[in-house]
């Protein structure tokens, strides 16, 4: 009998194809809105990881995240390598800055400023060039998606920029995740940092620290604000920070909520409606059915089997459709390292099976209504 | 033709029918209304006869028949077929007796449009849990009874109205049911095409065994008839091997 469904339903090319496309159509727009939901405000703690080595961050106590920060006095960094467990700690400057490229544009910039010895702050990979060419005077290093967007034809090694008037000349590409607004990032050392970023008494955004047991950072994490009264957040703390800072203060939850669940409206109605005309057209051949002998148990596993066929194939497809959606644009900076989650195709897979949970029993609910004696009708 | 039954006891069923419907009643609601479409019948149909069921529309054929052949609760009275009581049965039993003891003969033939004449023709031994070649190759074999052997394999909107109507018949005897029931089964069909099907209908479905029960206002087919029922406003008027003067 089953069989039998699958090829009344396949029979009706129409309408099956109606209902995949609709499942399809449902999963491609949850899949792919929730991966580039999920990718984008995960870029809010691109700052953060972008600096692995780092256990913890410390910073002033009303920072909030890597771009919203406030400046402690020079003095915080000696603080913080007194307090027993910390191997080591380094000056990190984040600011902004304008530069001016060579055909007059003003770009705004976001200037990161490592530490000297150890270049602590720069990205894990550099795209061209070694971290040492900071040693060079006046050096920066841009990062990859930052060259794109402000060198969109030709590599921009040798390029000279005025920095807040100041000269400096790109010596490397860094290979970095980019941030939420994708702006383009100028590493140099922290003091030519200073030199770069106009002169208030207080620079110093960040405080990065290795601890001697990484396990433990988050013992360390609390050691440090007893003792010195700065804030201090583990890496992962800090890059959920920065996240929840995008969530908190941007529409973007909202306008994708808004897109997801019409996905799902739609998915609901394409497949509603085709879904109750093909029961509708069938009518008269399931009365036909449950006359000659087909109980209502077999008749809800066809109309299963029906729904599954139409689930698999039109999920299949929309995932499918995601995959590629994000392989054809992964060459683009705007989705650079995006990546699909697990958690989404299961929750796309949860949406497909309730919508066609709901279509289908709605559907059922006709045919088992459904009197035999309709058929002499 | 069997020995003929007492019809007009009240009371106990004759063991030999093939069914016995006693004071049978069936009322609608239309509305605040109460119509009683059936007004208690008393019947036995037997074995190994082409019964036919006449009378004027509304007159409750239809009602009747689809009490006789368990998709149709009376509201009053019961049924038995071939000694079972349908009407006692779980919902179940119910559905799986008529698989396995009734075929059904639609006016409208009722197809399944994506599947061949063969499959279609199949339905009852694939409801029954036969396995598919097996059913496909006894419905082809019925088929060729039909003498539509050659369009096994279209689709019922590659045949005719009498194909269609043939590929039906067989669905309703692949399963060599012991009753048959067909409501108006040449109303949809012209005059010879109607004579043909009627023709191989009597054919095939008469058996020693088999009780076969014809809804029908198609006098031109009367002839086929072995006993005749006509049903007026709910009672039957009349039961012979002819029609009655005056119909
Ligand atoms: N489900 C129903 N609800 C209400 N009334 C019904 C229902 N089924 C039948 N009736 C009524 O019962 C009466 C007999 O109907 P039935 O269909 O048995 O007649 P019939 O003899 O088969 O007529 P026809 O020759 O037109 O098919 C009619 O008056 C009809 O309106
Ligand atoms: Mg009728």
């Amino acid at each position: 009998m089953l069989w039998i469904a699958i090829r009344m339903l396949t029979g009706d090319a129409q309408k099956f194809y109606g209902l995949v496309f609709g499942i399809a159509f449902s999963t491609l727009l949850i899949t792919q809105q929730l991966t580039i939901f999920v990718n984008l405000i995960e870029r809010g703690a691109s700052g953060t990881y972008n600096v692995s080595n780092a256990d913890i961050w410390v910073m002033d106590p009303v920072s909030r995240t890597t771009d919203v920060a406030y400046a402690m006095p020079a003095t915080a960094l000696d603080k913080v390598r007194s307090v027993p467990g910390v191997e080591w700690a380094v000056p990190h400057l984040r600011s902004q800055a304008s530069v001016r490229t060579k055909d007059g544009d003003l770009e705004g910039v976001a200037v990161i400023g490592v530490d000297d010895a150890t270049l602590i702050g720069l990205p894990k990979r550099m795209l061209e060039g070694s971290p040492d060419v900071l040693s060079q005077p006046d050096s920066v290093i841009i990062d990859d998606v930052g060259m794109t967007r402000m060198f969109p034809d030709g590599s921009p090694i040798g390029e000279r920029l005025e920095l807040n008037d100041q000269r400096a000349v790109i010596r490397g590409i860094a290979d970095a995740i980019p941030s939420f607004t994708s702006t383009v990032v100028l590493y140099t050392k922290y003091s030519q940092a200073l030199n770069y970023v106009p002169g208030t008494r207080n620079r110093l955004s960040f405080v990065l620290v290795g601890a001697e047991e990484p396990a433990q950072a988050k013992a360390l994490s609390e050691r440090i604000e007893r003792e010195t009264g700065l804030k201090a957040q583990t890496r992962d703390e800090f890059a959920q920070d920065g996240i929840d800072f995008i969530i908190e203060n941007t529409g973007i939850p909202l306008n994708f909520g808004i897109t997801v669940a019409l996905g799902f409206i739609v998915g609901v109605a394409i497949v509603g409606l085709t879904f109750s005309l093909f029961i509708r057209d069938n009518i008269k051949q399931f009365g036909a059915l449950k006359a000659i002998g087909v109980t209502n148990a077999k008749i809800r596993r066809m109309v299963a089997v029906q729904a599954g066929l139409v689930g698999l194939t039109g999920y299949g497809l929309g995932v499918l459709g995601t995959v590629i959606f994000i392989w054809s644009f992964s060459a683009d900076p705007t989705f650079k390292g995006f990546y699909i989650p697990w958690q989404i195709p299961l929750i796309s897979a949860l949406a497909v099976f309730v919508i066609l949970a709901l279509t289908g029993w709605l559907a059922l609910r006709n045919v088992l209504k459904t009197e035999p004696a309709s058929v002499f009708r | 033709m069997g020995q003929p039954l007492d019809t007009t006891a009240i009371g106990g069923c004759n063991p030999e029918a093939a069914i016995c419907t006693r004071e049978v009643t069936r009322d609608f609601r239309a509305g605040q209304q109460t119509i009683t479409v059936l007004h208690g019948i008393d019947l036995d149909i037997r074995a190994g006869e082409l019964t036919f069921l006449v009378g004027e529309s509304g007159s409750g054929k239809t009602t009747l028949i689809s009490i006789m052949c368990g998709i149709l609760w009376p509201t009053l009275g019961e049924v038995k077929v071939f000694g079972t009581d349908i009407y006692e049965l779980g919902d179940t039993e119910l559905v799986e007796f008529r698989l396995n003891n009734i075929g059904f003969i639609f006016q409208q033939y009722n197809l399944i449009p994506s599947i061949d004449a063969a499959n279609n023709a199949a339905v009852p031994l694939i409801a029954q849990g036969m396995d598919r070649i097996e059913a496909r190759e006894k419905a082809v074999a019925m088929l060729e009874k039909l003498n539509i052997g050659d369009q096994a394999s279209k689709l019922p909107s590659q045949l005719s109205g009498g194909q269609q109507q043939r590929v039906a018949i067989a669905r309703a005897l692949v399963h060599e049911p012991r009753l048959v029931v067909c409501d108006e089964p040449t109303a949809a069909l012209d005059a010879t095409s109607g004579r043909r099907v009627m023709d191989l209908l009597r054919e095939v479905a008469v058996a020693e065994d088999r009780a076969c029960i014809i809804v029908t206002h198609d006098n031109r087919i009367f002839d086929l008839a072995d006993r005749i029922l006509v049903l007026e406003d709910g009672k039957i008027t009349h039961d012979g091997k002819d029609m009655p003067e005056g119909h």
